[in-house]
């Protein structure tokens, strides 16, 4: 059971390491309201998995490109609100041209032909 | 430690708020999407997934989750295994009887034979012998010494010592004292340096050089306070002044029995033996020597044996055939027990292996009750990896904590394991529980650890999850079964050849004990006795009334029955031969021609006082004495050796050292000289007689200052001791009584390192049944215990008790027999390494062999029997509710 999970993580830790701090740049938010921005802005189609969430934020915390700090919700709960540091934007930075670097080599080999047509 | 775990403490405490939050607002977002509270509650849940697993992943995150679940594993581990003191003690006593033993024998093992001798260079260091035609390591004459000195090319330095007794007198009450009789540069060989002083000097040990001494560090704390003043005070030996020149440190230790409690040296020149510069002479001689840096032992020996054959050339008389023997110090001191230690570690071993399988059992039959919680554990989310990780931590903090206890067991035992040995283990100084050993438990600790800690962790890690839980903890276990039947096998096969070869040492012991010596050793007291000092520039007829009339004194003292004067070679204790040759065949031109016997010095009474048969013709009487005409003795293997066929009485021997001409008067029976082990091995075994009396003037004179006694009795040895010392103090406060011993002593000391080996293996066998059987009695009570409904469900359908009975032992022989036999082949090919060790029984004896083998079976057979029959009482309709 355990082994599915940190497959996951495995799988998507540069993506939703990615997906979490390309989030915290519109502004701080905790775990919950993370998960709900990624699927809202993925059009309901990246769910992201708890046991992925957690252990990546507080991984992305320990290398300080996260910070948090407890705050109380407009729910009067209190609530782990996680937020971009300097460092964790210049990462989102090299992350960001990482992945779109790894995107198009993906899209030409999936569409070789497409691609030649087109230039 | 502490502050990181309070702030572990907050850490989680958040982490869970964290999550709890998660989930009120994932139900809050379904509720106000129109689901009920409950629907809402439960598929928030479902969604967010199992918590514990999250929290243990994401502590994972935190980076300290290993330390962390170390020291959740310990907790844990402590807990469980608290809650199972019985378990528990067992496992840890088991072990620490194991891996007591052997870093009680390591350290022996260690101290002996694995560190260096404590000198610089030891490597360098040989051991120095003259060989001789029928001697391969002789003693060494002082002529030849001095040439080997002179004339060799690859000693850096060479020294010879002998040992001497020594009259102290004029420092309290006159007392006798071990010494030795050292070339000048002895100590600078070794690289021992004095405590205060100096050692000799060049040219110091030459005859006629002025008399220094070297005194030991217990003499000078014992007569000189330990002060600086001592150097350069007179000691009084002998009758004569020596000068201190130095002290030599109580750490200083040979390691051979010759140099044990030595407290004074003096250089060689000093002896006023006046054969001493005879070069035909070897006088006990032994030598050290230390290569020069870089040379081999086989370049020393080259070098050695060309110096040898010029002094033949030069000397033929005296050096044809001889030759130098040289061997690695170290070798020489601890050749003997190497042997002896490496069968015993080999044993020990195996009864750490039996240890570590009987704990393997227990933890396996453990791991079984446990089934169902490691099912749950799996289910709570913990990995299979992390399973096995806690077992082996649980099974590390057994052997750990037993390996400490082994570790306080040793400190006691090798020192009690020492003492049983009466002549002492050479370098027994050199045994201690150091780094080395500290290591040497640890490593077998950690190893048994992990040794019986895999077994059940691994069985443990393929299971099926599944399975185990609807087994209900039973466990289909036929593997498992499988697993506790092959430990079981092998802790018998083990137990089996350790029985064996305790009991070819104890069938050895028993021969030896058997063996007549020669000469009935009960009763009968040896000790020395040394004239005052004012006798040593007596004449000969002087000694010779003083030794008459400590020999009437002693015959006067109440519960003696006979006394003998001796001189020369004492049975099992000491040896001294003599050359000879027949009258009638031609003169010998030079030594080499003569023959070789050992040679006692005895009075009329000695028969009588040591119990030797005459078988023909007579003893010595009082009028054979100084003034009547020389006469002899000769023993059985002396008269068929030199007049086979012929009778020997009537007829004359030439003993050049003895006064020449004597007739052969009598025959007595053999003595064991050399020990009820080798004598019959010996190459020189003739023994002739000499009376005491007819000892020639020269060697008269040298028997003032130490001739043997010996009494035989019929009192308490104590008592008759106690009177025989006030008896001498009769005659004056200056004769010295010493080494008093009896007979029986001597004897049981010549069998010290059987007696160990035996004593030792013996309890290595008896604690390898005791864990055999009590591993099979453990086997088969779980077996019983988890064929409990089976066993009912056999009775409930008419099976009988017998039946039962029959089923649980015919299992537990199974395993016993299957143990038996691998135990007697491996037993044939191992029992040959301890031939050595043996004594009138192969090392694959039958009857040893048989009466082992069914002592090991009827053992295991009462240990299946005590769960076999608990079998046979149980009640079908109980054993089918169980559960």
């Amino acid at each position: 059971m355990r082994r599915l999970y940190q497959d996951r993580i495995e799988l998507l830790q540069g993506t939703l390491d990615l997906l979490i701090l390309q989030t915290l740049r519109w502004g701080p938010r905790h775990g919950y309201g993370i998960s709900l921005a990624i699927r809202a802005t993925s059009h309901e189609v990246l769910q992201v998995d708890t046991g992925s969430l957690y252990p990546a934020l507080h991984r992305l915390e320990r290398q300080k490109w996260i910070a948090a700090e407890w705050k109380v919700s407009e729910n009067k709960q209190r609530v782990r609100v996680y937020r971009l540091t300097a460092s964790g934007k210049k990462q989102l930075e090299s992350e960001r041209s990482r992945w779109e670097r790894i995107s198009d080599a993906i899209a030409e080999v999936l569409n070789p032909a497409k691609t030649e047509n087109e230039t | 430690m502490t502050f990181s775990f309070r702030h572990r403490r907050k850490r989680e405490q958040e982490l869970d708020e964290e999550l709890r939050s998660h989930l009120r607002m994932a139900e809050r977002d379904r509720h106000e999407r129109g689901e009920t509270l409950e629907q809402a509650h439960n598929a928030a849940r479902r969604e967010f997934g199992n918590v514990s697993l999250i929290k243990q992943v994401t502590r994972e995150v935190w980076g300290w989750a290993s330390v962390e679940r170390l020291m959740q594993d310990l907790r844990y581990g402590i807990r469980m295994l608290a809650k199972l003191p019985g378990f528990t003690t067992v496992a840890i006593l088991t072990l620490a009887l194991g891996i007591g033993a052997n870093t009680a024998l390591f350290s022996v093992v260690n101290g002996v034979l694995l560190k260096p001798l404590p000198y610089p260079h030891p490597e360098q260091l040989v051991w120095l012998a003259e060989s001789k035609p029928n001697f391969d390591t002789g003693s060494i004459s002082f002529p030849n010494f001095r040439d080997w000195q002179k004339d060799n090319r690859t000693f850096s330095g060479m020294a010879i010592s002998r040992g001497y007794s020594f009259n102290l007198t004029g420092q309290g009450e006159a007392e006798q004292l071990r010494g030795r009789f050292i070339s000048f540069d002895f100590f600078s060989v070794l690289g021992v340096n004095p405590l205060i002083g100096r050692g000799f000097a060049l040219h110091e040990d030459d005859i006629g050089a002025a008399p220094l001494a070297m005194i030991s560090e217990a003499l000078w704390r014992r007569k000189f306070d330990g002060s600086p003043e001592a150097l350069g005070k007179n000691l009084n030996l002998d009758g004569m002044g020596y000068t201190i020149v130095g002290v030599v440190p109580s750490s200083f230790d040979l390691g051979f029995a010759s140099f044990r409690d030595i407290e004074v040296y003096v250089p060689v020149g000093q002896w006023s033996n006046p054969i001493l510069p005879r070069r035909g002479a070897g006088l006990g001689f032994h030598g050290i020597g230390r290569l020069k840096p870089g040379v081999t032992i086989e370049q020393a020996r080259a070098d050695m044996s060309r110096v040898s054959s010029s002094l033949a050339a030069a000397y033929p008389d005296t050096n044809t055939g001889i030759g130098a023997a040289l061997r690695p110090l170290k070798q020489t001191m601890v050749g003997e027990v190497s042997k002896l230690l490496l069968v015993l570690l080999a044993a020990v071993a195996f009864v750490l292996l039996i240890a570590c399988v009987n704990v393997a059992n227990l933890m396996l039959a453990r791991a079984t009750a446990r089934t169902r919680e490691f099912a749950i554990r799996t289910v709570m989310g913990a990995g299979q990896a992390r399973l096995v990780r806690q077992l082996l931590t649980e099974s590390l903090l057994l052997a750990l904590t037993g390996g400490a206890l082994g570790l306080l067991l040793a400190g006691w035992g090798t020192q009690t394991a020492l003492r049983l040995l009466a002549q002492g283990m050479p370098r027994a100084g050199d045994v201690r529980l150091d780094a080395r050993v500290l290591l040497f438990t640890a490593a077998i600790s950690v190893g048994c650890g992990i040794f019986f800690g895999l077994a059940p962790a691994l069985k443990t890690g393929a299971r099926n999850l599944h399975d185990t839980l609807k087994e209900g903890g039973r466990g289909a276990s036929g593997l498992r079964h499988r697993a506790q039947g092959i430990f079981v096998v092998v802790e018998m096969a083990m137990a089996l050849i350790l029985l064996i070869s305790a009991g070819l040492m104890v069938r050895s012991l028993t021969a030896l004990w058997h063996i007549n010596p020669g000469f009935d050793s009960h009763d009968v007291l040896t000790f020395g006795v040394a004239l005052p000092p004012s006798m040593r520039n007596a004449n000969a007829a002087g000694i010779r009334a003083a030794l008459r009339n400590v020999d009437e004194q002693l015959k006067t003292v109440p519960g003696v029955r006979a006394v003998s004067l001796s001189w020369g070679a004492m049975p099992l204790a000491s040896d001294d031969e003599d050359l000879f040759w027949i009258e009638g065949k031609p003169k010998p031109e030079t030594d080499n021609d003569m023959s070789w016997s050992l040679s006692y010095v005895v009075e009329e009474d000695y028969l009588k006082v040591m119990g030797i048969p005459l078988e023909r013709g007579r003893f010595f009487t009082p009028l054979d004495s100084e003034n009547s005409s020389h006469v002899i003795v000769v023993d059985d293997v002396f008269a068929r050796k030199y007049f086979p066929d012929q009778d020997p009485i009537g007829r004359h021997i030439f003993i050049p050292n003895k006064g020449g001409r004597a007739e052969i008067v009598g025959v007595v029976g053999h003595v064991k000289q050399w020990g009820l082990v080798s004598d019959d091995t010996e190459s020189l075994r003739a023994e002739l007689y000499v009376p005491y009396m007819q000892l020639p003037d020269a060697a008269m004179q040298l028997s003032w200052n130490g001739t043997g006694v010996m009494v035989r009795y019929d009192q308490n040895a104590t008592a008759i001791g106690y009177s025989l010392r006030s008896a001498i103090k009769g005659i004056s406060g200056e004769h010295v009584m010493s080494r008093t011993q009896t007979m029986e002593q001597i004897i049981s000391d010549s069998l010290a390192s059987q007696r160990f080996s035996m004593t030792v293996l013996g309890s290595f066998a008896f604690l390898a049944l005791l864990l055999a059987s009590g591993g099979i009695y453990g086997v088969v009570s779980y077996l019983v215990g988890q064929r409990t409904q089976e066993i009912g469900v056999r009775v409930a359908l008419g099976a009988h008790r017998s039946d039962v009975l029959r089923m649980i032992l015919g299992d537990g022989m199974k395993m016993t027999l299957a143990g038996v036999a691998i135990g007697l082949a491996a037993a044939f090919g191992l029992t040959h390494l301890m031939a050595s060790l043996l004594f009138g029984v192969s090392a694959t004896d039958p009857t040893t062999f048989a009466i082992v083998t069914v002592l090991l079976v009827l053992v295991a057979l009462t240990a299946c029997y005590l769960p076999a029959r608990r079998a046979t009482r149980i009640d079908p309709m109980v054993a089918l509710r169980y559960e």
